[in-house]
């Protein structure tokens, strides 16, 4: 596999991700967008994976728990050689391998998302197993700050620092913007470290978009022996494409030839 | 029957290091056998359902089988959306024991009256859904629950329910047990209206010198159709007994397996209606405002006689 760096790798993820999402007419390019340099570290060699090998016991369990995020996701593991890249290119399609919304079924994914609320009960478990089992394997899980609304995942936090967790760790999409709005406005999660800490998390808040930062982050977890680790990851929403930043309407629209072609125009595509 | 739960889930547990227990905070002084015995391989994960049954599926997806307690509605509806997605879609190997469902809690209200619950967990696909009928049929479906990879709902009360069968069986999931043969009616039951079914038997032939089929049939899904071909065929009336909403429990699988096989034949349905919401009393009172289940059977045995 040809070595590129992580910022290089975010930048093809991204073209993919537009790629696919334009062919499809599927919606959540900017939730792909905001999250390209943390999944471009993760599967650029952080995560311990065996494309040849899916079901490894001894992989690290990597949950995408924002599942509309699916299509930058289905890039990464593409590229990673789990499945032919010719699965990408019937994304959504009738009888297509890959839906708009992580499923099982699909080499190298270890858990179905899209109702969101659900990755991080199910990795306490996938956690707390190897714990028990004497498993070096890490746990991730990639949620958004939307999702943070949702009361299972709080129950899931206090349980999780309960059984004292340092293998799980956490990755927020800290982009403010959800499905209806900004998330100051509609259920504002400030202070949001320190919720995190008052449920006994170790916490580091970066630049989800700058890669050193996040490979740095995700390195030191545990940030605190004993606890379980979250990254709140500031991002911004349709991060590289400058029309698409910071943006709600690309929560929900598809780009056009034209917005494509500007698109990746701006991402340095020949 | 949660004794026999326990009692026979720690003889799994003590065969393989895969059992473990995870309960919703509830329990006390049912599942302490267990805790004392394996405490690596229990889990409380307090009053939250939604986090139990998600990480019950990430357990499972662990190579773990994991068995889910609490009582009444807990383990279902709160967490349906994780028992659909996480546990069904995957295929988890997560068996869920809701205890004291139907009206064992009846004088403390709805909330805690589980009535629907066969319905709302069968819908999902992989889920297997059975209701045992005494203590014996509890642990012979435990063993197949442990023995089966994937989801069983398993729904039982709680309430000291009276041993039917004389020894031990071995009850596979799908299969009935024909506890005795007859041939005006057949009365099938399933869960914890075994034991009064079985009354209704006896009060049939002592009164009314009539000769009802019994059988138990705690598992809804997949359901028995051969007995029910059976009985429909040789006896030609069928009551459902089961303590269940009957407007989606038990009695519409078997009209449903009925109609597909093309069968005509009497079939009256005795369980729980709509017009019992809110009401308030012991889980007998709440049977009797079922009506009576010799009543539910005559009025079959009429339409049978009426039948043209």
């Amino acid at each position: 596999m040809k070595q590129v760096s992580d910022q290089e790798f975010a930048r093809n993820l991204r073209v993919r991700a537009l790629r696919m999402v334009h062919k499809a007419k599927a919606s959540h390019i900017g939730s792909c967008l905001s999250i390209g340099e943390i999944v471009a570290v993760l599967f650029n060699g952080f995560l311990r994976l065996d494309s040849k090998q899916p079901n490894w016991p001894e992989r690290d369990r990597f949950i995408l728990s924002k599942g509309h995020a699916a299509a930058i996701y289905y890039a990464a593991l593409s590229e990673r050689g789990f499945f032919p890249a010719s699965w990408i290119e019937r994304y959504c399609e009738n009888a297509a391998k890959l839906a708009g919304h992580v499923t099982m079924g699909v080499p190298g994914v270890e858990f179905s998302a899209g109702a969101l609320g659900h990755g991080l009960p199910v990795s306490l478990g996938m956690a707390k197993a190897a714990k028990h089992d004497g498993a070096s394997h890490r746990v991730v899980v990639l949620m958004s700050d939307g999702e943070c609304d949702e009361g299972s995942v709080w129950e899931g936090a206090l349980l999780a620092a309960q059984y004292e967790l340092d293998n799980l760790t956490v990755i927020v999409d800290y982009n403010k913007i959800q499905s209806f709005g900004r998330v100051s406005d509609v259920a504002d999660l400030h202070p949001f470290a320190q919720k995190w800490e008052a449920f006994r998390w170790g916490v580091q808040e970066v630049d989800g978009n700058d890669c050193q930062a996040v490979k740095a982050a995700l390195s030191e977890a545990p940030f605190t022996p004993g606890k379980p680790s979250v990254i709140i990851a500031h991002t911004i929403k349709g991060k590289g494409v400058s029309f698409m930043e910071d943006n709600i309407l690309w929560h929900y629209k598809s780009p056009n030839d034209v917005e494509l072609a500007n698109a990746l125009a701006e991402l340095e595509v020949n | 029957m949660r004794a026999a739960f326990v009692e026979t889930l720690c003889t799994l547990a003590a065969q393989d290091t895969r059992v473990w227990l995870v309960t919703g905070d509830l329990g006390f002084s049912a599942l302490e056998p267990f805790i004392e015995q394996f405490p690596g391989r229990f889990l409380n994960a307090g009053v939250a359902e939604q986090n139990m049954m998600g990480m019950a599926a990430g357990l499972a997806m662990s190579g773990k089988i994991v068995f889910v307690y609490s009582i009444a509605n807990f383990p279902t509806m709160r967490c349906l959306e994780q028992i659909r997605n996480d546990v069904a879609l995957h295929n988890a190997n997560v068996k869920i024991i809701a205890a004291g469902v139907v009206f064992t809690y009846g004088t403390q209200g709805y909330t805690h009256h589980a009535i629907e619950d066969m319905a709302v967990v069968g819908a999902f696909a992989n889920m297997t859904v059975v209701s045992p009928g005494d203590p014996i049929e509890t642990r012979s479906l435990i063993e197949s629950a442990f023995k089966t990879d994937g989801p069983v709902y398993v729904r039982m009360g709680r309430a000291g329910e009276p041993v039917v069968h004389k020894g031990p069986i071995d009850l596979p999931f799908g299969k009935s047990i024909l506890l005795r043969g007859g041939t005006d009616i057949t009365l099938i039951a399933t869960g914890t209206m075994l034991s009064d079914t079985v009354a209704a038997a006896d009060q049939l032939f002592d009164e009314h010198n009539i000769s009802a089929r019994l059988i138990s049939m705690p598992t809804l899904k997949p359901l028995d159709r051969d007995a029910i071909f059976n009985a429909a065929q040789e006896t030609g009336a069928i009551v459902t007994v089961e303590e269940h909403m009957i407007s989606c429990g038990l009695g519409v699988c078997v009209a449903d397996a009925l109609m597909e096989g093309g069968i005509y034949t009497v079939l009256v349905k005795h369980g729980a209606t709509p017009d019992m919401l809110g009401k308030v009393g012991t889980q007998q009172y709440m049977r009797s405002q079922m009506g009576t289940i010799a009543d539910t059977a005559l009025r079959a045995i009429t339409a049978k006689q009426n039948k043209v």
